[in-house]
């Protein structure tokens, strides 16, 4: 079946701002977008630029825009979109662009680091064993370890939009993964940190974030619990 | 630009970030990657990392040790598996208080499942017993690679170590047996950097991509590994590489052993359990260079399910685990069925074959990670290796299960105290010319040539005839035509032009340079198939289908030829402890 591909174009050396190019390939229902970018960039344009590593939504690289919405290129298969339309590809917004659909993650990558992201726990361990906990308090952390750091939630987030300070989603959930360890002990210090006008109370509810997670993470329910622990907190 | 540190570590996934936390706040010490570090292809690993910690049933290192060397056909080095072995326990412990996350046993602990290859005597008295599967992998559901690759990251962050994040290694610099830095370039930019200092580790991962169907990332492509060898160093084994039995069939994605652990069993078109005739005392948990021969020799044999295209591939049934193993323990795995197969593994089985996975083989080192430059035991000064590229080697001629993760964690950390020793003497040694003068040569080279051939045309036609020719089962007949198409492709390599020939994260300039390096590692793997005359784990000779101890118990070491062509072989042997040669039979 013929696809055809609107993907925003801009590469700094030569284009003054971003424009779209078109691209016709052969697809098949099975093939990802990945796929897809792949063929384009492989058999017709070479100076289409994209990051991806695993193809199989793991690495987390791959984050665009397609059909308007985040998603991972390589997780998006083509019988799970409208393929009798054109196919439109974007970076994800509020992030610079590098090139194409390269973006400049500088930023998120530091929201990341601002919320201390690793285990506190001064006490030294045991000598010959593991910290003890149980499966239960363990799987509570799995879901928001799954995190890839994607950005698709943080770049579908209005606040973020409206508000480049915002600490954003991905951040919140790391958060989360420490202040629910079990074994931690620096849970106030990371309340404290987003317990600010950009942080946790930025998020509206809004569940952008939940829809464009590609590991399906319920992360407004992890803000909430956050939030939970704050207003514990004050009393 | 030139930069300074004391160390330079080449590779952000398991073994680079494990080296990285070890290196001493007092030493400046930078890690460049292709890829932002959680990126990398450690993230990717699922069912688990084994040490003999018997939190779920008794086991001690040294039956892991036994697995290991049987495993590894009696290639692997003796000295250095009990190393491994014997510190496994302490490593994942060591990790769990970095604050992986685990799966937890009923009383806290660290849970644990059966893994392929992993056994100990059925009888504890008896240890010439018949050896049954035992819970030896530590795991995090079917995430542990992805939460073992953060957990480092973030203790990275938490010693301030410093990234070079999307820098692309182009050259190592080794002068007078002396390794004194690298250069790599700014993707973002093409700006070549120079990077010197007094210890380089490379810990650059594999190169599953030469092959069409591989479980690998595209960043999979050798880089390290290829520089070595480009450097005039030699490699080792590099004719060992393993095909995992179960990737999701014409895609590669791995589908964890973990599946198999927790009880999947892998049924022929006849619906039959066929490993029972391949290895009767643990069937489906047979290493997997069995398992994948066995799943061609059922193709083979037709009782192969031909699938809507007309290839083959063989059931792996889940069905009989029930939904609340499947998705507690097996999420992930399951959920690549669902996606890019539209197979419910609930209710029907998942199609798979054999993909790519694992090299054996890679850059000689000892169990310090320091880098041999000779068969006679000299090493390059300041120069390490640890991770898949490396070979210790500990995985031989087959690699078990859950020990490439044991392989980043125990020798990263040994290679970051090994660093740390050699950084008190250490000097940083002047360059003789200009280093980075080789890099811009081979990137103006590739900018400004002219032809008609693509870089995508040539690396699918390598990776197609290197699965065809020089993958599960090979023979002289097809090594030698593979070894004359790897010659043609290189001269077709010449006629490559490229579409982009910007400054500007330049991916089609930077593929056609991990072709290049693709090209190198196919000739390694081919050469090194071609010589040896013998079947020996993941190598399998149809020609010389007998493993042959009098004549090939011994390590391939491969150098590019002198003259620019072909390669030259010579052989080291391999260390033996406590464990004689068997047959080796499951």
């Amino acid at each position: 079946m013929q696809v055809t591909f609107k993907i925003l174009r801009y590469n700094p050396e030569k284009d003054s701002e971003p424009h779209f190019e078109e691209y016709t390939i052969e697809g098949a229902p099975t093939m990802t977008v990945l796929d897809c970018l792949h063929k384009i960039k492989w058999e017709q344009d070479g100076t289409l630029s994209f990051r991806r590593s695993c193809a199989h939504g793991v690495c987390g690289s791959d984050g665009m825009k397609i059909n308007g919405r985040n998603r991972l290129a390589c997780g998006t298969l083509l019988k799970d979109i409208n393929t009798n339309k054109v196919i439109t590809i974007e970076p994800m917004p509020s992030m610079p662009i590098i090139k194409d659909l390269v973006l400049d993650m500088s930023d998120f990558y530091a929201k990341n680091k601002s919320v201390i992201p690793y285990l506190i726990n001064n006490n030294p361990p045991p000598a010959d064993g593991e910290r003890l906990q149980s499966n239960e308090d363990a799987e509570m952390l799995f879901e928001s370890a799954k995190c890839i750091l994607c950005a698709c939630c943080t770049t579908s987030c209005p606040s973020t939009w409206s508000n480049e300070n915002y600490m954003g989603p991905a951040s919140l959930l790391k958060a989360y993964r420490f202040v629910f360890d079990t074994r931690d002990e620096a849970a106030d210090e990371r309340l404290d940190i987003i317990d600010t006008p950009d942080g946790i109370w930025r998020c509206h509810t809004i569940f952008n974030c939940i829809e464009a997670c590609p590991k399906e993470i319920n992360i407004t329910w992890h803000i909430s619990q956050l939030k939970k622990k704050l207003s514990d907190r004050e009393l | 630009m030139i930069h300074t540190f004391d160390v330079v570590i080449v590779g952000a996934g398991g073994a680079g970030l494990r080296a990285a936390v070890e290196i001493p706040k007092e030493y400046s010490c930078a890690v460049i990657s292709k890829v932002f570090p959680t990126r990398s292809h450690t993230g990717t690993a699922q069912g688990g990392v084994c040490a003999a910690l018997s939190n779920e049933e008794d086991d001690n290192w040294l039956n892991h040790a036994f697995d290991t060397v049987k495993g590894s056909d009696y290639l692997g080095d003796q000295d250095s598996i009990e190393i491994m072995c014997q510190d496994a326990p302490r490593a994942v412990i060591e990790l769990e208080h970095m604050g992986m996350p685990f799966s937890r046993t009923p009383e806290g602990k660290i849970a644990q499942r059966k893994f392929g290859g992993h056994t100990k005597p059925e009888d504890p008295n008896d240890p010439n017993s018949k050896r049954v599967a035992v819970k030896r992998a530590c795991y995090s559901a079917d995430r542990t690679g992805h939460v073992m690759l953060h957990t480092l990251y973030e203790n990275c962050i938490k010693n301030h170590v410093q990234f070079f994040s999307e820098y692309f290694l182009t050259d190592l610099i080794v002068e007078d047996g002396i390794c004194k830095g690298v250069v790599a370039l700014d993707i973002s930019t093409s700006e070549v950097h120079i990077f010197h200092c007094k210890a380089v580790m490379f810990a650059t991962g594999g190169y599953g991509r030469v092959y069409r169907i591989t479980s690998n990332a595209h960043v999979g492509t050798g880089d390290g590994v290829a520089l070595v060898y480009q450097s005039g160093l030699p490699l080792e084994d590099m004719e060992f590489f393993q095909f995992h039995p179960t990737g999701l069939w014409k895609l590669g994605i791995l589908v964890s052993e973990a599946a198999r652990g927790e009880g999947g069993i892998l049924r022929n078109a006849n619906g039959d359990r066929f490993m029972e005739v391949y290895a009767p005392t643990v069937k489906d948990l047979a290493p997997r260079d069995m398992v994948s021969r066995a799943i061609i020799s059922e193709i083979r044999a037709g009782r192969g399910v031909k699938g809507s295209d007309g290839t083959f591939y063989i059931n792996l049934d889940l069905t009989h685990l029930g939904k609340k193993i499947i998705d507690e323990k097996l999420p992930e795995i399951t959920g690549f069925a669902r996606t890019y197969l539209g197979v419910e593994p609930t209710k029907e089985s998942v199609p798979i074959q054999p993909t790519a996975h694992y090299a054996m083989g890679g850059i000689p080192t000892n169990s310090d990670t320091e880098v041999y430059s000779d068969s006679k035991g000299n090493l390059v000064k300041g120069f390490y290796a640890a991770g898949e590229c490396a070979c210790v080697s500990v995985h031989g001629a087959n690699r078990l299960g859950t020990n490439s993760l044991l392989d980043i964690i125990v020798f990263g950390r040994r290679g970051g105290k090994k660093i740390a020793e050699y950084l008190k003497t250490a000097e940083r040694t002047a360059f003789t010319g200009d280093p980075s003068e080789k890099t811009k040569e081979k990137i103006s080279k590739i900018l400004n040539q002219s032809g008609n051939e693509r870089t995508s045309v040539i690396r699918r036609e390598l990776q197609e005839n290197m699965m065809e020719k020089c993958g599960i089962f090979r023979n002289e007949k097809e090594l030698k035509e593979m070894k004359e198409l790897i010659k043609q492709y290189k001269e077709r390599y010449n006629n490559i032009s490229l579409q982009d020939k910007g400054t500007v994260f330049n991916t089609d300039m930077m593929e056609t340079v991990e072709l290049a390096n693709m090209l190198d590692i196919a000739e390694t793997i081919c050469d090194g198939a071609l010589n040896r005359t013998e079947s020996r784990g993941a190598h399998t000779r149809e020609d010389f289908d007998k493993r042959d101890d009098a004549n090939w118990m011994k390590h391939t070491l491969i150098w590019k030829g002198k003259d620019g062509s072909g390669t030259t072989i010579d052989y080291k042997p391999v260390a033996k402890t406590r464990f004689e040669p068997m047959e080796r039979k499951y």
